[in-house]
């Protein structure tokens, strides 16, 4: 049994991972390319969300928000990471 | 009753919001959409907490309601002021 | 069937705004105009959060992933040269091709979602959960998850959040701090940062019972920590850089000093005692939210902050005899 909005924001949620994929193999700058693959992460994580809800009255699956809170925090700090590192690659291209 | 009442307030508030987004597309330069941004996007909120204060009908969730839109009021204030002051001082309209 | 209706078209609404923003965000020339697409994408996915029943996750997404996530691409804006802000997307025939070969790759993982979750009755880990509720500590059934039925998956994350530090502290000092604040910055200052320490007090104790945690509470503090930055504070609110360093650890120090006490009682890595799990998680949450914060300020900051006392082994990357 599968419920509308389980299917639309799983849709929605595929439909960003491909604007991400596509952002992340055709942008020309890194931080370009980082913002694209936030938004593949946040497909990802849309799709993970859809699959967990149950309907207006029952508790949604508490496993896969558990993931995405996870998956939230390490998302921002590996895009901390990619930052730092382009920001040295770009200094030593300088020196 | 106070559902008809709120839900006058809460279509003024989108009301703001919406004028307040023509202004930011519509008007010519800077300053005057900062004054639309704040101005209109501000009452538009207090118009939504207020419908959604009468919504709910708990004391509490009405005055946890005013302190956010306290917050947001003083939060764009400052954010209008200090982009304002740097338009100035870097020249662009 | 009017309300059903009237939801229907809400999330329609949201489905369509949620592609025409990430569209935006991916596809502006102007990475200015990307960065802050990215950032209204951010708060409506909090919304959408809101709206598939995960409220933690909305306080979470609107903190970290619209916040921190913004703060952090309009610094790293700030570092790029002036005349690369404006990112062509690669044009030509192998730009298309890969344009045509993404949408082909997600209509077909569009149709396999779609054959996947249509399944007849399928089983749920929600009642196993709610089932195991009661004796879980909390009575929250995200914090439940996190901190007790999937614990040692948590005690990774906060092992993989340090990591991420460590690689940003290695690659070099921060980004220029800003100057002093003007007096209407430094009153907004004053009276944000304790309203945030607060606020992120209230969230570490209500995740227990309500919508919250040590994550949300974490972002809270980083977002004092940012506030102070942008006010001219050098240090970002962080205390001194030895203090920092065993900040960073406690997550993953309180995880392994409360696992390896359970196992010294005789029972599994990280399995509480019967009437202690609500303690031992607080406990846990503590530390996890003030190691989340140092981290997420770090990665803020960008780098060193200024004071972090070089160890003599450190490498010699300008070659000059310096410490770096």
């Amino acid at each position: 049994m599968m419920l509308f909005e389980e299917l639309l924001y799983a849709i929605v949620g595929v439909g960003l991972f491909s604007l991400g994929l596509r952002g992340a193999l055709l942008r020309r700058s890194l931080l370009g390319r980082v913002l694209a693959i936030n938004i593949c992460g946040a497909g990802v994580f849309l799709l993970l969300i859809a699959i967990a809800y149950r309907g207006p009255g029952l508790a949604p699956d508490a496993l896969p928000h558990a993931l995405v809170l996870t998956g939230i925090v390490v998302a921002v700090s590996a895009t901390a990471l990619a930052l730092a590192l382009g920001r040295r690659l770009r200094e030593t291209d300088d020196e | 009753m106070t559902e008809a009442f709120a839900l006058a307030l809460l279509v003024s508030g989108i009301g703001f919001f919406v004028a307040g987004s023509v202004g930011i597309l519509r008007l010519p330069d800077l300053h005057s959409r900062l004054h639309a941004l704040t101005k209109a996007d501000n009452l538009g909120l207090g118009l939504l907490c207020a419908g959604l204060a009468l919504l709910e009908g708990s004391l509490l969730i009405a005055a946890k309601l005013f302190f956010i839109w306290l917050l947001v009021l003083a939060a764009s204030a400052a954010a209008a002021h200090l982009i304002a002051q740097q338009s100035l001082r870097q020249g662009t309209k | 069937m009017m309300a059903t209706t009237l939801w229907m078209m809400l999330d329609v609404l949201l489905a369509l705004l949620c592609l025409a923003l990430g569209w935006a965000a991916v596809s502006s020339h102007d990475l200015r105009r990307s960065v802050v697409f990215f950032i209204a994408f951010g708060l409506l996915l909090a919304i959408v959060w809101a709206r598939l029943g995960a409220p933690d996750l909305a306080l979470a997404e609107a903190a970290i992933g619209a916040g921190l996530s913004g703060a952090l691409l309009l610094a790293a804006l700030r570092d790029e040269p002036g005349g690369t802000l404006d990112d062509d997307v690669s044009r030509g025939p192998l730009a298309t091709a890969v344009s045509l070969l993404v949408v082909v790759l997600g209509t077909v993982f569009a149709w396999v979602v779609w054959q996947t979750i249509d399944v007849a009755d399928p089983v749920r880990m929600a009642d196993r959960i709610s089932g195991e509720l009661s004796g879980s500590g909390v009575s929250n059934p995200v914090t439940a998850v996190l901190l007790n039925f999937r614990a040692y998956d948590t005690l990774l994350e906060l092992a993989v959040l340090l990591a991420a530090v460590l690689g940003i502290l290695a690659l070099g000092p921060a980004r220029t701090p800003y100057q002093p604040a003007g007096p209407l910055f430094d009153g907004l200052m004053r009276w944000l940062v304790p309203l945030l320490m607060l606020t992120a007090g209230y969230l570490l104790w209500a995740g227990a019972h309500a919508p919250g945690g040590a994550f949300q509470a974490g972002a809270m503090l980083a977002a004092a920590g940012v506030i102070l930055r942008l006010g001219g504070d050098t240090n970002s609110g962080l205390p001194r850089p030895g203090m920092v360093r065993r900040v960073l650890v406690s997550g993953i120090a309180a995880f392994l000093l409360v696992g390896l006490s359970t196992m010294i009682t005789g029972r599994d890595f990280l399995e509480y005692p019967d009437g202690w799990a609500g303690t031992l998680i607080l406990l846990i949450e503590t530390a996890a939210m003030l190691a989340i914060a140092a981290t997420l300020v770090l990665a803020y900051v960008g780098g060193r902050p200024d004071g972090w006392r070089e160890g003599p082994g450190d490498l010699d990357i300008a070659g000059d005899g310096g410490p770096r």
